[in-house]
């Protein structure tokens, strides 16, 4: 635990002194939801419709495969003309992309990110190492199995992929998204403790709440 | 003018035509943009889908209640502004509300919006909100001063606060314009109205490379779906009024469609060709040659 | 170099030289002369960078071998000074005073190889595992795949070639 989210006495502007506790204070322990598609068919697959023509990638890469996005954004690949675009935060993202390796210190920041996206959000494995571990797979500090941590909808194989098998990607996360099985955020709710577990097994110094959103 | 209950009716449907223009004018500027840089560009109407994507999430949080009415006072900014301006000259279905001293009103409206999304950016307590607010509104400030100094001026010019008179003083062929009538005062508003577009070289409040996209980094969903309606509206509400004051309005939907159009390339050309500026050389650019300006015309008007 | 090497000679006690290519010598000094030599070095003959600060662990001997690579950069070579330092009291002086960025390789070192640099900045602080609670991972006697099966959950049904074997196989499948 840092120091920073330790209890401790603070004296206020106007010189009363008040207790802070920053994992009551600052973050909310509600653990996360359920949220049901809508009933009406046709409303939710108009929905589904707009979400996969607008797919808004939180811009984070968490291992190699960053490289590969970098030109879909480029007049080569142009991913725009698909409706992808890159949004800085995370509360603005739907798709979040794992590129690449994920190592245990970048997993706690991934499991941060990912929880503070608005639902419903999607995560892309790229490349075999969200996959087995690839080339690091009897590596000391990279995990080998993205599913175990993250409800993972789609992945791309290869070490690494060519922008272009992105691209193929992102269109059938497309098709996933408009027949509705991208459920991926009522996943993660519903397996929370599971997710939970196999994330405090390896991130040893859980300094976070446990859903943090 | 007395008032008609029918006239909300009509307001909410020439609302309707100006989102759709405004939706669809952003849609063709960020294409516009992409073809400059040698790419295909988004599809015309991604705007559209981005609205309804947002719109249509399922889960939602929130900051307080000022992050709740942030996004609400941005749009009742960019609906007042709207609403209080005719839009059609000499039309009874999209005269809007405007009324005698509607010129006054508007200025408030225009300034409203960014004070509201301050409070409710800095309710959502993401150190960058905080950044792109103070950017924000030290910039806004910078360039309200040049903005209200033209308006004002026009309002010397033509002896008037309304904005129905301003249009009908102008009537009648493009020499009445303000734009020939009063050549200075048009280029203090061209150059004020830079400012207000919020585009590069003015853009530096959102300046997604640097602070994260600036004071809506907390907002999310249907909070952002609010904001995005409102950027497609204020632009085009800012455009109609400076349509308006000077270039002589419109008497149809057509020429007035046109003019909006020509109008908001001027921001669109200019952002496409120059880089963005820091906030304070942005500031001082306003401060230093705006701002002279500014009272050289507003001289010039009054005493010529 | 060769009479660079020489004239270090004559001051500080070298037991071992190689000279691996015309730009880049490695020498061995005792440890307690190390920092002096690192020291003089850098003050009278002009290496004054400090390219890296590594370490090896010679396991059979019960030896850490830290390398201060340095170079000059008026006649473009490297030298590297090696250092064997016992591997169960693996304490070494710092060098921080030197370059301020040793400061970063010794916190690595520290927590990589579990080499202790008492009086270094945030030396203790962990660099990039966080929270880690077995032996340091870049010890030798660390097996990292019992640790990653153990830990990270491996997808079955991997299998592993002989490159050499398997291409041959792809290559020419009649033989």
């Amino acid at each position: 635990m840092k120091e920073e989210f330790e209890k401790r006495i603070v004296t206020g502007p106007d010189g009363k002194q008040f207790e802070v506790d920053p994992m009551k204070d600052y973050f909310c322990e509600d653990r996360p939801q359920v949220h049901q598609p809508n009933s009406n068919t046709v409303i939710e697959k108009f929905m589904n419709w707009a979400r996969s023509e607008s797919l808004w990638i939180l811009g984070f890469g968490t291992g190699c495969g960053a490289i590969e996005m970098r030109p879909l954004m480029t007049p080569r690949f142009d991913a725009y003309r698909y409706g992808i675009q890159w949004r800085p935060t995370p509360r603005q993202a739907n798709v979040f992309v794992i590129s690449g390796y994920l190592s245990v210190k970048t997993l706690k920041r991934v499991v941060r990110s990912y929880e503070q996206m608005q639902g419903p959000k999607y995560v892309v494995g790229l490349g075999s190492c969200t996959i087995n571990g690839g080339m690091y797979w009897d590596s000391y500090n990279t995990i080998n199995r993205l599913d175990y941590y993250l409800p993972v909808d789609i992945y791309i194989a290869g070490c690494m992929p060519r922008p272009e098998s992105l691209l193929a990607g992102f269109e059938q996360l497309k098709k996933m998204i408009k027949a509705g099985e991208c459920e991926g955020q009522n996943k993660y709710a519903e397996n929370f403790d599971w997710y939970k577990a196999n994330q405090k097994k390896i991130i040893k110094d859980w300094d976070m709440p446990d859903y943090n959103w | 003018m007395d008032f008609k209950p029918i006239q909300i009716l009509y307001a909410l449907w020439s609302f309707s035509i100006i989102l759709n223009i405004g939706l669809v004018l952003q849609g063709i500027v960020r294409k516009i943009g992409a073809r400059v840089g040698r790419r295909y560009g988004i599809r015309f109407y991604q705007p559209y889908i981005d609205i309804v994507k947002n719109y249509s999430l399922r889960s939602s949080i929130t900051h307080g209640v000022m992050f709740y009415l942030g996004p609400v006072f941005r749009l009742t900014g960019g609906m007042g502004v709207y609403f209080f301006t005719p839009i059609i000259y000499g039309s009874v279905y999209f005269g809007n509300f405007s009324f005698a001293g509607d010129i006054v009103l508007v200025l408030y409206f225009i300034f409203f919006g960014s004070l509201g999304m301050a409070l409710g950016a800095g309710e959502g307590g993401h150190p960058y909100s905080a950044i792109g607010v103070g950017r924000g509104l030290a910039q806004v400030t910078a360039a309200e001063i040049p903005l209200v100094m033209a308006i004002i001026g026009v309002a010397m010019h033509y002896e008037s606060l309304s904005v129905t008179e301003i249009v009908a003083a102008q009537q009648g062929g493009i020499m009445n314009w303000t734009l020939m009538t009063n050549p200075l005062i048009t280029i203090l508003g061209l150059i004020a109205f830079l400012g207000a577009m919020m585009r590069s070289p003015f853009d530096v409040v959102l300046a997604p490379q640097e602070i994260p996209i600036g004071p809506p980094t907390e907002y999310h969903s249907s909070f952002l779906g609010v904001m995005q309606t409102n950027r497609s509206v204020f632009p085009m509400a800012k455009t109609v009024l400076f349509v308006n004051i000077f270039f002589g309005g419109a008497t149809n939907w057509a020429a007035m469609i046109l003019k909006i159009f020509l109008l908001y390339m001027w921001p669109v050309v200019v952002g496409v060709v120059f880089p963005r500026f820091r906030v304070d050389q942005s500031i001082r650019w306003w401060y230093k040659y705006a701002l002279p300006l500014g009272v050289v015309a507003i001289l010039v008007t009054q005493y010529f | 170099m060769k009479e660079l090497i020489a004239r270090l000679k004559k001051q500080f006690k070298i037991t071992d030289e190689v000279y691996q290519k015309p730009d880049q010598t490695y020498i061995t000094v005792p440890q307690e002369q190390a920092v002096a030599l690192v020291t003089h070095l850098r003050d009278y003959e002009g290496f004054n960078h400090l390219v890296l600060l590594t370490a090896v662990d010679w396991i059979e001997e019960n030896l850490f071998q830290l390398i201060y690579l340095l170079n000059n950069n008026d006649f473009k070579a490297d030298l590297g000074v090696r250092v064997m330092i016992d591997r169960h009291e693996a304490t070494m002086t710092s060098i921080h005073h030197l370059w301020k960025a040793a400061a970063t390789y010794q916190r690595e070192l520290k927590e990589m190889f579990g080499i202790d640099f008492p009086g270094s900045p945030r030396v203790d602080e962990p660099f990039i595992l966080e929270g880690w609670d077995n032996i340091p991972p870049y010890r030798r006697d660390f097996d990292t795949k019992k640790y990653s099966e153990e830990t990270y959950f491996p997808r079955p049904g991997r299998t592993t070639h002989d490159p050499a074997e398997y291409m041959k196989k792809k290559l020419y499948p009649e033989d």
